[in-house]
């Protein structure tokens, strides 16, 4: 943890300073007659982030805040399979949207999620991944028209448009 | 003297009459149903990640050509403050804020519910809930038209001052390590400036040169990400596997002993309603810096402040209050003087013109039947609201009985759908889950992750507000002290944000003290 603290702290500061960078791309002084510039504003923030990660900095060299103080590992191997088979699994669902579109890669998560990671029977897993997001389906593209991504599967939707609207 | 009592007590009786005859028209079959429906849709519209009450608003908005205006905008105002009332049970339950104005809801309503006391905090903000509705109509009641021009004398120094002010709250009371609530303020309102300059319209902070970029950042993808994933990703680690959510139940016992513990907790809704009622009719400020200020009120005047974040009932109480209070502020330079106080109420002035309604101060005068009809129907609709709301709560409960291994991936599924649906971009969802992933592993190193989530929704505000504040001082920052209203905000500000230093050395002082004297 204590590891994990101090390379945060740096990281944060080189964003800061990367983001100083760009909010200098436009005008950060006084522009007669206008006022502070556009960039004025995140610069300063941005200033001030920086300003934030040296005090942490300094804080986990004198090790007063709690992180700075534990030599506990900043991701047990628990932490670490699960943050990579669900992580995993969302980022997998997200390149399926752009494939076969919004409801069908939520009903694929569910059953891999409900199944594989939760082991449920099959019973339950097909109980929640299929009116899922017909539900969804049913509430944002019917009832609302908040038309959610079909992917390459829309040609399939084209009738139930018909249909339903 | 005597004529003055006489003239009041004739315009108190005035006001009666104008009243009974609002709820006369209120209380019309028509507008009853439609009360009672627009308080159950905004009920379930505001629950829903992703869309908040001014989604329902705008997408219900054309139905209502149907009927007449009056019933039109008792129809929306109803739905308005349903979706108030649902905006708090995503956050509770879910631990995903429905809308920005339950933001400060998440912060106690969510571990109540992960200590099994989800009943509590529910019942805690439909009551909450209920009480700052009551107080705002009472006093939209009566002091609509007064109120309204003292918020005309909020310029820009005066809104900086308030988004200072909100800010202070956070950052002075916050137990935690004040370099990181600083940085998560300043990054969240670095975020808010992506895009374009507000000002100029010229791009702004286009990071790395993607196109995603020239759009500013929707608050929703920043909430969702970091409430929607990194929240349950830290719940999946915390809980082992177990299933924490299962422990909720509802009975009358239980229902009656949380109904005294709310009532103990009348301080922190009181003084909420109030601030929220007026932070809510200020222009462009709204109901979320009235949560987040009746929050840190609250934790300030707390005995126990160290609850707060634990959860703390004055934690749902305070905000939720004061959400509510704020909407029914807002409708009021609407209706006063044609300013909007809120995206939502901004739809509703919309609709009013389009209805033939011309808002500002002669409406009073010449549209009293719908005035009156409208502000009676914020007191039915309030009533139903509540009702409505209590009842539902076996059926929240029933979802949160879910096992967590499949109440966590509808959750996702939910904060995925809820993230498009709220732009309508995948670059979003991307970086939807990139700010849920970072926010979860931040907060893992006591990183808060809160106040980022109020600074992207105050950002917009307080940019403006300070540029053309700097404009008209030509760069003095006196204008923030020497104006009779921003003056001793500011200076409120300074001293909640400066309070931890003071703390620190009186404690020194003390410890000092001691050591000399033993």
């Amino acid at each position: 943890m204590r590891r994990a603290e101090i390379i945060t702290a740096v990281l944060m500061a080189a964003l800061s300073l990367y983001l100083m960078y760009k909010s200098a791309e436009l005008p950060i002084g006084w522009i007669p007659g206008e006022g502070p510039g556009g960039g004025f504003w995140p610069f300063w923030l941005a200033a001030f982030m920086f300003g934030s990660t040296i005090l942490i900095a300094v804080n986990w060299f004198r090790r007063k805040s709690p992180p700075s103080q534990s030599e506990d590992p900043y991701l047990d191997s628990y932490g670490m399979k699960m943050f990579l088979l669900v992580g995993g699994g969302i980022t997998g669902m997200i390149f399926l949207v752009e494939i076969i579109g919004m409801h069908l890669a939520a009903a694929a998560f569910l059953i891999y999620y409900i199944r594989f990671l939760g082991g449920h029977s099959w019973k339950v897993t097909l109980g929640i991944s299929i009116p899922a997001p017909v539900i969804t389906f049913l509430f944002f593209d019917i009832a609302l028209r908040k038309f959610l991504p079909t992917g390459l599967m829309d040609p399939l939707y084209i009738p139930l448009y018909d249909y339903f609207l | 003297m005597s004529g003055t009592v006489r003239g009041n007590k004739v315009k108190n009786m005035e006001l009666l009459g104008l009243l009974s005859d609002g709820f006369l028209l209120a209380f019309e079959p028509l507008n009853l149903g439609l009360i009672i429906l627009g308080v159950v849709v905004g009920l379930f519209v505001g629950a829903m990640p992703g869309l908040g009450s001014v989604n329902g608003v705008a997408i219900l908005l054309p139905m209502t050509f149907l009927v007449p205006p009056a019933s039109a905008i008792i129809f929306l105002a109803a739905l308005y403050y349903g979706a108030m009332y649902g905006g708090a049970i995503s956050s509770i339950t879910l631990g995903i804020p429905g809308a920005s104005t339950a933001v400060a809801t998440t912060f106690d309503g969510r571990p109540l519910a992960m200590q099994g006391e989800a009943d509590k905090a529910l019942i805690a903000a439909a009551l909450a809930s209920f009480a700052g509705g009551t107080i705002s109509i009472v006093l939209f009641t009566l002091f609509a038209p007064p109120l309204a021009s003292v918020a005309l004398d909020f310029g820009d120094p005066e809104i900086f001052a308030l988004m200072i002010l909100a800010f202070a709250t956070f950052v002075g009371l916050s137990g935690d390590d004040i370099a990181k609530t600083i940085f998560s303020i300043c990054i969240g309102m670095v975020m808010s400036a992506i895009g374009f300059d507000i000002i100029s319209g010229e791009p702004r902070l286009v990071l790395f040169d993607l196109i995603g970029f020239q759009s500013k950042i929707n608050f929703l993808v920043l909430a969702i990400g970091i409430y929607g994933i990194g929240e349950m990703m830290w719940t999946i680690e915390v809980s082992r596997g177990d299933n924490m959510m299962s422990k909720v139940t509802v009975s009358v016992e239980r229902v009656l002993g949380n109904l005294k513990i709310i009532w103990g907790t009348w301080k922190a809704w009181f003084a909420a309603s109030f601030l929220g009622f007026f932070v809510g009719i200020l222009p462009a400020a709204g109901a979320t810096p009235g949560s987040l200020m009746a929050y840190g009120v609250a934790k300030m005047t707390s005995r126990e402040p160290e609850r707060f974040g634990k959860g703390a009932v004055e934690g749902v109480v305070a905000p939720e209050a004061a959400n509510n209070a704020a909407s029914t502020g807002s409708m009021l330079p609407m209706l006063t003087l044609g300013i909007p106080g809120s995206p939502t109420t901004a739809v509703l002035l919309g609709g009013m013109v389009i209805w033939g309604l011309q808002p500002g101060p002669r409406l009073f005068v010449t549209e009293t039947e719908f005035v009156w009809g409208l502000i009676a129907s914020l007191y039915a609709a309030n009533l139903f609201a509540v009702i409505i709301n209590i009842a539902f709560i076996p059926l929240f409960l029933w979802f949160l009985r879910t096992p967590f291994t499949i109440l966590a991936p509808l959750i996702f599924v939910l904060s995925m759908v809820g993230g498009y649906a709220a732009t309508e971009r995948m670059f979003d969802v991307w970086l939807m889950l990139i700010l849920g992933m970072g926010g979860y592993l931040l907060r893992k190193l006591d990183y808060p992750v809160a106040p980022a989530v109020l600074a992207i929704v105050l950002g917009p505000i307080a940019e403006p507000a300070l540029r053309q504040s700097l404009l008209i001082s030509g760069g003095d920052v006196m204008v923030f002290f020497n104006r009779p209203i921003a003056g001793p905000i500011t200076i409120i500000a300074l001293i909640l944000l400066f309070l931890p230093a003071f703390q620190m050395v009186w404690k020194r002082y003390i410890r000092k003290q001691k050591a000399v004297e033993s």
